[in-house]
């Protein structure tokens, strides 16, 4: 396991790098996700609750929007994380040559691209937060429960970011990325109980949605949104955390092999 | 700190890319203090032979020992101590010229005010003042040369690798360049310099290899070389001389 023993705390500065150019250009980074779960809020809260008033999980009715927010969360965890590491990590392997620089100090690659993970989390992380502020000033979230949100995104925030990490290392162009967006985001956008409960569709496809990681973090965050912790919880955080471990040893191992022959 | 002996031993260095080779067991070692040049044309291998001696490529067989440490061992330790200017500009274009030494100085480890006072000690030294705060996407290709070099001075490095630093320059830059290049074996450090440029390789270099085909096909002094090669009755160049040893058809 040499990959593991290559990391160390060397992959700090990468990812002050990355927030020292987001710092650079903060209020572009801002903006998406505040406004992003407004958006949904006002199309699917407002527009489709109008007519969806309430809907029942769990053997409780909820409103609409008060069962949808908590999915905005999750969903806006999952794309700020799996882009950063895919586009993100693309464009400074391929076009900005930032990996063969930092190569020539004491770093490795694999400091490097764990490095890479790190900063696509705390991505995810600092959208989660932001969406859950929304959602709070809508009262739409519970506390102190809520306050379990910001671990699990960040915890999320690893496994999405190394699953863009994946797709980058995979793809010979850039608009390869293309495809992991539509296989693999937009299918967990609309399959992992973020719009709607599992509990309506045919047993085949809850199987499905049960594989999907976004399923797990929605679980976690509408629980603690609703107030409603529960110990089955620990499941997901356990299911979250080893495939967040497994894709990134995946992960760094085939971005190394594409960039050191 | 100044270095006695060998910096660098490279024994029997084989490096495999599929099934084509780009290094065949190439031996050369480099002395404390020497200007060392590596000369071949496009494709012999002398960028690969770079980027093992830096340890950025596993070798294939042989060994690279740098400072006395194993180049496969120890990559962290060696690279601490080497400075790497490579022929591609891999500046960071999302930060200016002074921000890209800083960033740089954090990978090194080197405490802030410390990496501070290098920064702007090496941005008087290469000329770069009035462009500190610069766009690194807005300077020109020799503003961008210089501050790649500068950008290898950062860790204070005792073995300082130049891959083509003058390629491409004007006469002003690369005379800049030349000059730096002088300081630095006058300060101590050991510089090892691949070019195109002949005049480059008899004017800097101690010693140096002519690489072909991953093969090392002469070694020496520039004036040795040129003795060995050159006609009978004087007047050889070391461009003549790395002509006939290497031949005068394209090579890629």
């Amino acid at each position: 396991m040499t990959l593991l023993s290559n990391i160390s705390w060397r992959l700090v500065p990468v990812w002050r790098r990355n927030l020292d150019v987001s710092l650079v250009t903060w209020k572009t980074n801002v903006l998406p996700p505040l406004l992003e779960p407004l958006l949904y809020i006002f199309a699917f809260g407002f527009g489709l609750g109008a007519y969806v008033e309430r809907i029942s999980f769990e053997g409780r009715t909820y409103e609409y929007v008060a069962f949808m927010a908590p999915g905005m969360v999750a969903v806006g965890v999952m794309f700020h994380a799996t882009f950063e590491s895919m586009y993100g990590t693309f464009v400074r392997m391929r076009y900005q040559k930032t990996f063969e620089a930092i190569l020539h100090t004491p770093l490795l690659m694999e400091d490097i691209l764990a490095g890479e993970i790190l900063w696509g989390a705390t991505k995810g992380l600092f959208a989660g937060a932001i969406i859950l502020a929304v959602i709070t000033a809508f009262g739409l979230a519970a506390y102190p429960s809520s306050l379990l949100i910001l671990p699990a995104s960040f915890l999320a925030g690893v496994m999405f970011s190394a699953f863009g990490l994946l797709f980058a290392a995979v793809s010979p162009y850039i608009d390869n990325l293309n495809l992991p967006t539509f296989l693999f985001i937009t299918p967990m956008f609309l399959f992992s109980g973020t719009f709607f409960p599992l509990d309506g569709m045919p047993a085949w496809l809850r199987a499905v949605a049960a594989c999907l990681p976004l399923t797990h973090l929605v679980t976690v965050t509408r629980a603690a949104a609703f107030g409603r912790l529960a110990p089955g919880l620990v499941a997901d955080f356990c299911y979250i955390a080893a495939v967040g471990a497994l894709v990134s040893y995946q992960a760094i191992k085939l971005m190394k092999g594409r960039l050191i022959k | 700190m100044a270095e006695h002996g060998r910096v660098v031993e490279a024994s029997g260095v084989v490096k495999r890319y599929g099934a084509f080779e780009a290094v065949r067991g190439v031996d050369f070692h480099i002395e404390a203090g020497e200007c060392f040049g590596l000369l071949g044309p496009n494709g012999a291998g002398k960028t690969t032979t770079v980027k093992l001696l830096c340890c950025v490529l596993p070798l294939t067989a042989g060994e690279i020992r740098v400072f006395g440490m194993s180049a496969a061992e120890h990559p962290r330790r060696v690279k601490a101590r080497i400075g790497v200017c490579p022929q591609e500009f891999n500046l960071d274009p999302d930060f200016g010229v002074r921000q890209n030494l800083m960033v740089f100085s954090r990978y090194f480890d080197i405490p802030k005010a410390e990496a501070a006072r290098r920064a702007d000690a090496l941005i008087a030294r290469f000329r770069l003042e009035d462009k500190a705060g610069a766009c690194v996407d807005d300077l020109s290709g020799g503003l961008k040369r210089r501050l790649m070099v500068a950008r290898t001075l950062i860790n204070d490095p005792d073995l300082i690798v130049l891959d083509e630093p003058t390629a491409g320059l004007d006469p002003q830059s690369k005379h800049q360049i030349w000059d730096e290049v002088r300081a630095l074996k006058a300060s101590g450090k050991t510089v090892v310099l691949t070019t195109h440029n002949m005049e480059e390789a008899e004017l800097l270099c101690d010693r140096l290899v002519i690489v072909d085909l991953g093969r090392i096909i002469e070694s020496g002094t520039p004036a040795a070389i040129v003795g060995r090669h050159a006609p009978a009755d004087g007047g050889g160049t070391l461009e003549g001389v790395f002509l006939k040893l290497t031949g005068r058809q394209l090579r890629e």
